[in-house]
């Protein structure tokens, strides 16, 4: 493991609002087809952590290195903005808590899909569309929903119609805010099994930004906790949810309601 | 007050100046939207104040001026705007495209190719072809900047997917000189080859406050897909007064019963066919 390159290495990144802290000094490296989950309460830093990474926000401090398919290792922090916006199309991708953020509500699913492949050149209506439908079945939407608005979709269906739009250009790391916040527990586990099963086919990296405790233990390989801007715990994810050493990570494991 | 109590062309000499160097920058980059500081005209928005603007900035006492809507010389707000000029700057004025050295026009670009030495003043509503995908102005500027166009094909796509052709009729996107994504104003789409023009052509949105150019014999490109490509549609027949099977048409309700005819929407084209002695199939009636 020591020589392969980390996907993603971020250095000492902080963001503070004013005189209230973001996040401080976090440090992590994620490698090629790892699941990292990142998880506190709310206000505890993880959003603003995940904006940093994803080019959202600019950080106050720190680098946040990104092995490019291209030039190898790259600061995402110093790079120019075309090159930063490049990334958010192609390499990267980023699945918002709510669909409506992440989707465009008034033009049809499958222009939904097909506007990461025109984002980057595509020029044949045939192709997009055969993409699109590709990927909307991947993603269990059946195909004759293609020219439906996602306002005509359920909150299942939108979030799964996101992740679709996300992936059909094939990004090598997936952000991932809160997936299955606002959904109900049945549509949330079938999210979560094409989630894990995207994640191992196609090799992806992730960052799994939750407060769901059931969401990280599924998905994520490592697991980081997060309290008051500050990293308090990381390791295995079963490692931590099983044996967790810090006094807030005991609470949280602690208060997850047993069925 | 009298008409010599106006300046010449209304504006002011600074204000001209102003417009001058918005429509010079707009030369210099072409499509690239100039912001200007666009000043109230005795007209309400809507009715051409951006090209008034404009052709006020370009006028000379030599020139002399064609005012189109629609393609037609005869409604309310060409003859208003060519009244206008007529008054605040005594100049001549024509119906020929030929005699014109300033056109401006709404909606249309003449029939007859224009030559070097003509100027074309659009009026444009809208002037950002990204609005409708894009509302923030401050994201679209950001788009411009650094070339970001791939959503201009989302419209076309929906188009194709819902309708099985591009039916986008109008205002239909081209990029300039392979940089600019360009609203060519609500001209017809079988207008947009002619945007590859030898005159000088001027975009002016008054309300919006921008300018726009396209200098003579550059590149604009219509956007479409590799299987679904660019076409200038028109109605499929001929005019119905002057016979001419290659201009564009306007269909015109004749009565109660259903009755229709198809007729030049550029009136100057159509009235000198006919008066070199073409006639289409119902000239007599009308």
């Amino acid at each position: 493991m020591a020589d392969v390159t980390p996907l993603l290495d971020v250095r000492n990144v902080s963001k503070s609002y004013g005189a209230r802290v973001g996040c401080r000094d976090v440090s992590f490296a994620l490698y090629p087809g790892e699941v990292m989950g990142i998880v506190g309460e709310s206000g505890s830093g993880k959003s603003t952590l995940l904006n940093c990474r994803a080019g959202h926000l600019e950080p106050d401090g720190g680098e946040i290195i990104f092995d490019t398919r291209v030039d190898g290792p790259q600061d995402t922090v110093t790079m120019s903005e075309p090159e930063r916006r490049m990334l958010g199309r192609t390499d990267w991708a980023f699945v918002h808590q709510n669909p409506r953020d992440g989707l465009r509500m008034r033009v049809s699913a499958g222009a939904n899909v097909g506007e990461r492949l025109m984002a980057v050149g595509a020029r044949h209506y045939g192709n997009i569309r055969h993409a699109a439908e590709d990927w909307l079945e991947r993603v269990e939407i059946s195909a004759e929903r293609i020219d439906d608005r996602p306002a005509q979709f359920s909150g299942g269906m939108q979030q799964r119609l996101q992740i679709a739009r996300n992936l059909v250009s094939g990004p090598r790391l997936v952000f991932m805010d809160e997936p299955t916040g606002g959904l109900d527990v049945s549509v949330q586990a079938r999210l979560l099994d094409l989630l894990r099963n995207l994640v191992r086919t196609m090799g992806l990296s992730a960052i799994v930004v939750t407060h769901d405790l059931a969401v990280v233990r599924l998905l994520a390989d490592r697991l980081m906790v997060m309290k008051d801007g500050d990293v308090i715990e990381t390791g295995l994810t079963d490692q931590v949810l099983d044996d967790p050493q810090a006094a807030y990570t005991q609470l949280l494991v602690s208060s997850v309601l047993q069925v | 007050m009298n008409e010599t109590s106006y300046n010449f062309a209304y504006l002011d000499e600074q204000t001209k100046r102003m417009i001058r160097r918005a429509i010079l920058k707009g030369l210099a980059v072409p499509g690239y939207q100039v912001p200007f500081a666009s000043r109230e005209m005795p007209m309400p928005y809507g009715w051409g104040t951006g090209g008034v603007q404009v052709s006020a900035a370009v006028l000379t006492p030599e020139d002399t001026m064609k005012v189109i809507d629609q393609g037609a010389d005869d409604t309310t707000n060409a003859v208003s705007i060519r009244k206008f000029f007529e008054k605040t700057a005594t100049i001549a004025v024509t119906e020929h495209t030929e005699e014109a050295t300033v056109i401006q026009t709404r909606h249309r670009i003449p029939e007859v190719l224009l030559r070097e030495d003509q100027v074309l003043v659009y009026q444009v509503p809208i002037p950002e072809p990204l609005r409708f995908i894009e509302p923030r102005e401050t994201e679209t500027r950001k788009m411009h900047a650094l070339e970001e166009y791939g959503v201009m094909h989302l419209k076309l796509y929906e188009n194709i997917a819902h309708h099985g052709a591009i039916t986008t009729a109008y205002a239909y996107p081209v990029q300039v000189e392979g940089r600019y994504m360009m609203d060519p104003s609500p001209i017809p789409k079988f207008d947009n080859p002619k945007l590859e023009s030898a005159a000088i052509q001027l975009f002016g949105a008054g309300r919006e406050q921008r300018i726009y150019a396209v200098p003579p014999y550059t590149q604009v490109v219509s956007l479409d897909f590799d299987d679904y490509p660019f076409d200038p549609s028109k109605a499929d027949c001929a005019c119905d007064l002057c016979g001419s099977e290659t201009s564009y048409l306007d269909e015109v309700i004749v009565d109660d019963a259903g009755g229709r005819m198809f007729v030049c929407s550029d009136t100057d084209y159509c009235e000198q066919r006919r008066a070199a002695g073409f006639t289409g199939a119902k000239a007599e009636a009308a």
